[in-house]
């Protein structure tokens, strides 16, 4: 085997050193531009507002750790960040329960109408979501939803169905028949084949829709602007915003709040990065 | 009538169906049972995601169009009537230079975006799909923006760019003051100032699909063209490139769907007072101040229409003329 591979032709040749530093160059030019003002961010944090005044390019000195203490411990962040987990958490939860029943009848069952179900949701993708906003609001508040959790989980639900039956519906059609005849040979009903085999073998598919749903809910700002107007039950982006609007003078204390408010979203990227962008790609390649 | 005639013409395809494996001839009630019963599941299982999508996304669409005809603060049900003046009447949408103005930026952020986010996205993802030590790190710092959200984006950079901030202070350190700029106080600047920051923002969304796309053009290709005696260059450009040719033109379109839609990061970069000089306002933007701030529901309803019929007409126009292969199995029935 070793040997064989050593047989073989090299793939690539060495490259020109030029070219390689000219690669590391631009690649590295494109990558600063993307993260140098996310650095700038996080590092304001750590310098006072006379530093920042004095002199808006430079690095911390000395290093204050004081601002970020401040903002965790005196405002509501922590409060905004449980609204935010609580929300998000709700709107993954029933966009991949609906999303997952819905695709199974569309993928599994043979009706008639099936095909027209399916573009009906298929539409949604069409449809400019911030279009309906306003009615959206009016529509919310006649149902008392206003000023509610419910009022912004449950419109993300159906903002996030179309995609996630475009996802998932793909993935529930490829899994072979002669699984499903298995299972029915064994007894098992449609119902059965769909809790104890489906559901487990689509796994990778719903965390990819689970991930992409909670970080969209979780940076979501239109709609929670318009519906929350009760400051206890802000998410984290209207947090921000309020921040901003009330220490608007104190520039070190807003850029804490900020990358203090981006570390969720970060940090989950850093873990899930493979789930998101499979998951938007997958949704692209159909 | 006809509900007896759909069971009994139900009945005989299942028999038809069921005469490959041996006809049965008296389970036909235990049939009908198990049809009801695929149905009552089929129901079961679509009809939570068809009702909530349907009440949250179809449903206020419709209400926009109805509210778009009265003149209404929000009070009580719309009772003033006035036909189509929110849309052409004398202080109609259409005639409002401010709503005009709005139109115009949206439109300038659509091409802006396609023509400055396209030839950067592809240069940026040919780039970043050579073979490299650090490549997914580069990768994933690309990709840092679109993932922050938008709250986080337009708040730092309404900060980096205030006037006297960190970028003029780096332009100047840099010895070029001449460029330093009042980049979101300047009404003729400020549109720009923000198709930068949104450019910044979605870079990373099409160098990822770009990346995705070229992930999937056979590198056998290339290497049998480099056989062949063709240089980096001429690889990418007859071979690569047209074989992207399908994520390009997807990407455009939800580029184009979003440019038209844009509200949070004009919203968060820009201030309310050049907005309502029309220099920075999209369609959006205009919606939400006159509708929601300024409580004209029946005006701001026929801005939502407005924008509704702009956006799905072009989304559809291009899903006919420029998408329609590209997207069997996504957006078409797949067979």
């Amino acid at each position: 085997m070793a040997t064989h591979a050593v047989a073989l032709p090299r793939r690539r040749r060495r490259g020109n050193p030029w070219t390689s530093a000219l690669t590391y160059g631009l690649a590295l030019a494109v990558a600063g531009v993307s993260i140098v003002p996310v650095v700038y961010v996080i590092l304001g944090g750590f310098r006072t507002a006379g530093q920042i005044a004095a002199n808006p390019a430079g690095l911390p000195n000395p290093w204050v750790f004081d601002t970020y203490l401040r903002v965790i411990s005196a405002g509501r962040f922590w409060r905004y960040v449980g609204n935010s987990t609580f929300v998000a958490l709700g709107t993954t939860l029933g966009v991949v329960v609906l999303g997952v029943c819905a695709a199974f009848a569309l993928s599994r069952y043979r009706f008639r109408g099936r095909e027209m179900l399916y573009t009906y949701f298929v539409l949604g993708l069409l449809f400019p979501a911030a279009a309906g906003i306003l009615p959206l609001y009016l529509l919310l508040r006649d149902l008392s939803l206003d000023n509610n959790w419910a009022g912004v989980i449950l419109p993300q639900i159906a903002y996030g169905l179309p995609l996630t039956i475009v996802i998932l519906r793909p993935f529930l059609l490829a899994i072979p028949n002669e699984l499903e005849d298995a299972a029915m040979i064994d007894g098992s009903s449609k119902i059965g084949f769909f809790w104890r085999i489906l559901l487990p073998l689509s796994r990778p598919a719903l965390v990819t829709v689970g991930v992409i749903t909670f970080v969209a809910s979780w940076n979501a700002f239109l709609l929670p602007m318009l519906i929350l107007n009760n400051q206890n039950l802000y998410t984290l982006p209207l947090g921000v915003q309020q921040f901003q609007g009330q220490y608007s003078s104190d520039t070190a204390a807003i850029l804490a709040y900020t990358s203090l408010s981006m570390m969720p979203a970060l940090l989950f990227f850093l873990f899930a990065e493979r789930q998101i962008v499979g998951g938007l790609t997958g949704a692209v390649k159909g | 009538m006809t509900t007896t005639n759909r069971i009994h013409a139900e009945d005989l395809v299942d028999f038809a169906s069921a005469g490959s494996a041996g006809p049965r001839p008296f389970q036909s009630s235990s049939r009908a049972a198990r049809i009801r019963r695929k149905w009552y599941e089929i129901i079961g299982l679509t009809l939570p995601a068809v009702a909530i999508y349907t009440l949250f996304v179809l449903v206020p669409m419709g209400f926009a169009v109805y509210y778009s005809l009265f003149r209404w603060r929000g009070s009580g049900a719309p009772s003033d009537f006035i036909g189509l003046d929110n849309y052409i009447g004398p202080y109609g949408a259409l005639k409002d230079p401010l709503f005009q103005s709005a139109l115009m930026n949206n439109i300038k952020i659509v091409f802006g975006s396609l023509l400055i986010q396209g030839p950067l996205a592809i240069a940026i993802a040919l780039l970043l799909n050579r073979r490299f030590r650090g490549r997914a790190l580069f990768r994933m710092l690309v990709f840092v923006p679109y993932v922050l959200a938008e709250v986080t984006v337009g708040v730092m950079w309404r900060l980096i760019l205030t006037n006297d901030g960190v970028f003029d202070t780096v332009l100047r350190d840099l010895g070029l003051d001449s460029l330093v700029r009042s980049w979101l106080g300047d009404p003729n600047l400020v549109l720009w100032t923000v198709l930068g920051v949104l450019t910044w923002k979605y870079l990373g969304f099409a160098i990822i699909l770009l990346l995705a796309g070229l992930s999937n053009v056979p590198e056998e290709l290339s290497e049998a063209a480099a056989i062949d005696g063709a240089g980096w260059w001429q690889i990418q450009w007859h071979v690569t490139l047209p074989l992207l040719g399908p994520t390009i033109r997807i990407w455009a379109f939800l580029s184009m769907i979003g440019s038209l839609q844009v509200f949070d990061v004009v919203w968060l970069v820009t201030t309310q007072a050049i907005r309502s000089l029309g220099a920075a306002n999209t369609m959006a933007t205009y919606m939400v101040s006159e509708g929601f701030l300024a409580r004209s529901w029946g005006y701001g309803s026929a801005v939502s229409v407005i924008l509704f019929v702009i956006s799905f007409g072009a989304a559809l126009l291009y899903q006919r003329l420029v998408l329609r292969r590209d997207l069997q199995g996504a957006l078409t029935e797949r067979s």
